[in-house]
């Protein structure tokens, strides 16, 4: 086997060892790279910010566990950044798996911040149909959530009183991974009843979400792991989004690395063969 | 009748649906709030569907035994646990159901997803040519934004970052409207087609 | 006591899967198997505490709202698919669903999806501040700011057209389709670096919990 054949034909559990070293080395040595602030993210940090103490912010968790290192930051820093400004936080989900990783999110935030569940915060739950929900949820929301996700009626809490659907809500916020998601939110909440829509998505769905914030669709969108660390970024708090950036930027320099290597020794054989 | 009765259903369901678009008042705003609160419950039975599918498929591999028919018992016993366990405690925080969510179920779901990265790597090393100038084209885009997007980018040129957004916030962008606009137009004419009855692949079978 | 025996169950059952990749094993497969098993009971639990119980159970038996005896005589009627005697009876049930939702798909998609998307393309169709930008403070990113918009508006429009099959792409049609061809590629290797993006952040995450949690050697 020649040498080009060789490099070509690598075994891939050494291209596998040494993925895992690009990302276990910075996290035990961390270098410190400074996290740069991209336009969705301060346009979604500001649809925030502009909301004065009080407001109803509606946030739906519509990801898993699967997606949990991207998105879960997201949902971390949204409630703190809420308690932060007295908003209350109205939390639902169109996946299961959201419920108690919204609720984790939001009672960690409300330990820090002194706030109480039914008052500050409230978890309506989960309930499957995607589109169907927000429609059912945008014109009668306790019809659509008789009780919270723990099974208790929702008549019983403060921050419910007075909210009859979508006109009471100030902010929707949707930190997605998939379908149902951020798109059915923008098409309903946003396209229908003219509802102010955020969006927090993975890395994966983030490019296609741009002809949304482009065309005003969307006030502003956090993309993936990065999204949540340019987040944290502004809000002054270190989370684990940013401690993970150092082990992003070398495992993306080890797989540029790899693409030009590898594309390197194919042209090199290509002009061999002519 | 065992298909012009789901069709009218189908007839039925869709007009109600469109019709309370531009008419958002009696009785098609009424109609609109039954047919959606009877959607969230039919929508749980097509998943209870799922699961009954799921144990059909592991019972008969008990009873038939082929190779490796001793991991639907794993299955089954995960289940048959997790599910007691949250019928008696529910799924509040804090519960034994909420436990073995975050120490069971969650370590494994990442773990699977996160496997992807190794075979992403595999793939950017062995499968990923420039065989043409689209290929490189491509090539070049994923390399521009995958350096842009890291903090890494901005310490090898202060531009990187911006041209990365740019390239983002405009030519990905308008390739992504296109697909956004294909696919709509896509989506408009099966529903009409389906609506119409024209479209029937849903009623499959005798 | 209890979170550390949690904190070792996760840890095992992370490099069960992550065993996977040395080769296929019994350790992998377990895992593989339980993780579908208790996935399954995680999504019949919340249908049942989440849906059924609010929506169904207690409006009709605990407030007697009769009319939802329809939605739940045709959930029955869903589960009937399993037999296939009886099968045909699903048909009623999948119609409404498949119905409601072409009904919200055609309305929603044509309205955000295609006329919101169309029109912000074409407004604003020219920025002047950005041209005069470019010639005040001639530069890179002044440059590309400045062909922005028309890169958009050619972008989409060429895009657009080479997803209409119905004519052959030949001659000028065929040069705005390759054109079209040119955008799709840059966005698909935006798409593919995001992908990237995303699948190192999951194993960052796995790994920050076995090197945190785990093993306690990040601080």
């Amino acid at each position: 086997m020649s040498i080009l054949e060789r490099f070509e034909k690598v075994d891939r559990r050494i291209i596998f060892l040494l993925t895992l070293l690009a990302v276990v080395i910075p996290l035990l040595l961390p270098i410190g790279f400074k996290i740069k602030v991209s336009e969705p993210v301060q346009k979604f940090y500001e649809a925030v910010e502009a909301l004065p103490p009080g407001s109803k912010v509606l946030v739906s968790s519509e990801y898993d566990p699967s997606t949990m290192p991207e998105v879960y930051p997201m949902n971390q820093a949204l409630a703190r950044h809420c308690f932060k400004k007295d908003i209350k936080i109205i939390g639902m989900g169109l996946w299961p798996q959201g419920i108690p990783l919204n609720q984790a999110s939001m009672e960690q935030a409300a330990e820090e911040y002194g706030k109480e569940y039914g008052v500050d915060y409230v978890n309506l739950g989960y309930k499957a149909g995607g589109i169907v929900v927000i429609s059912a949820a945008a014109e009668n929301m306790p019809n659509t959530f008789p009780l919270d996700y723990a099974g208790r009626p929702i008549e019983e809490f403060e921050i419910m009183k007075g909210i009859r659907n979508f006109d009471n809500i100030d902010l929707i916020i949707s930190l997605s991974a998939g379908d149902p998601g951020v798109r059915h939110w923008v098409m309903i909440a946003q396209g229908r009843y003219g509802k102010k829509v955020a969006g927090g998505v993975t890395a994966v769905s983030a490019p296609a979400f741009y002809p949304y914030l482009d065309a005003g669709q969307l006030q502003g969108l956090l993309g993936g792991m990065k999204g949540a660390a340019e987040y944290e970024t502004i809000l002054g708090a270190s989370g684990t989004a940013s401690r993970g950036m150092d082990a992003q930027s070398i495992a993306h320099g080890l797989i540029i690395f790899f693409i030009l290597f590898a594309n390197f020794f194919y042209l090199l054989g290509k002009r061999k063969k002519r | 009748m065992k298909k012009e009765i789901p069709l009218l259903i189908t007839f039925i369901a869709g007009m109600v649906m469109i019709l309370q678009f531009f008419i958002p008042h009696r009785p098609f705003s009424d109609l609109q709030q039954l047919f959606n609160t009877w959607f969230l419950i039919i929508t749980v039975f097509a998943m209870i569907l799922g699961l009954g599918n799921l144990f059909k498929v592991h019972t008969k591999r008990l009873q038939r035994r082929p190779k490796g028919w001793w991991y639907s018992i794993v299955l089954l016993a995960g289940f048959a646990v997790m599910f007691t366990v949250g019928m008696v405690w529910g799924p509040a925080r804090g519960t034994p159901f909420d436990y073995l969510f975050w120490n069971v179920h969650i370590p494994m779901s990442s773990m699977m997803f996160a496997l992807l990265a190794f075979f992403v790597a595999s793939a950017s090393y062995r499968a990923f040519r420039a065989r043409t100038p689209e290929a490189t084209l491509l090539l070049v885009s994923a390399i521009l934004v995958m350096i842009g997007r890291v903090p890494l980018g901005n310490y090898i040129w202060d531009k990187l970052p911006l041209i990365g957004d740019w390239i983002m916030s405009y030519p990905n962008m308008a390739g992504q409207r296109a697909i956004m606009i294909g696919i709509a137009l896509g989506i408009v004419s099966t529903s009409l087609r389906i609506i119409l009855g024209i479209e029937r692949t849903y009623l499959s079978g005798k | 006591m209890i979170e550390t025996l949690g904190i070792w169950i996760a840890a095992l059952l992370t490099l069960c899967i992550l065993s996977f990749l040395y080769k296929d094993n019994p350790f992998y497969k377990f895992a593989e198997h339980l993780f579908v098993g208790v996935s399954a009971a995680y999504w019949a639990v919340y249908y049942y505490f989440n849906i059924l119980y609010p929506n169904l159970i207690q409006p009709l038996f605990g407030r007697g709202q009769l009319l939802l005896i329809i939605p739940l005589a045709l959930g029955i009627m869903m589960i009937m698919r399993l037999f296939p005697k009886v099968g045909w009876v699903s048909r009623w049930p999948l119609a409404f669903i498949v119905g409601s939702y072409s009904g919200y798909n055609l309305i929603t998609y044509l309205q955000s999806n295609a006329v919101d998307q169309v029109r912000a393309t074409l407004v604003p169709f020219i920025q002047i501040e950005s041209w005069k930008n470019l010639f005040t403070n001639p530069g890179v990113m002044t440059f590309l700011n400045a062909i922005a918009i028309p890169v958009v508006v050619v972008g989409v429009t060429t895009g657009v057209i080479y997803f209409f099959f119905s004519k052959e792409h030949k001659g000028v049609f065929g040069g705005f389709a390759r054109t079209g061809v040119w955008f799709l590629m840059i966005a698909f290797g935006a798409s593919f670096g995001y992908t990237v993006m995303a699948r190192i952040s999951l194993l960052i995450g796995r790994v920050y919990f076995l090197l945190h949690d785990w093993l306690g050697l990040i601080q």
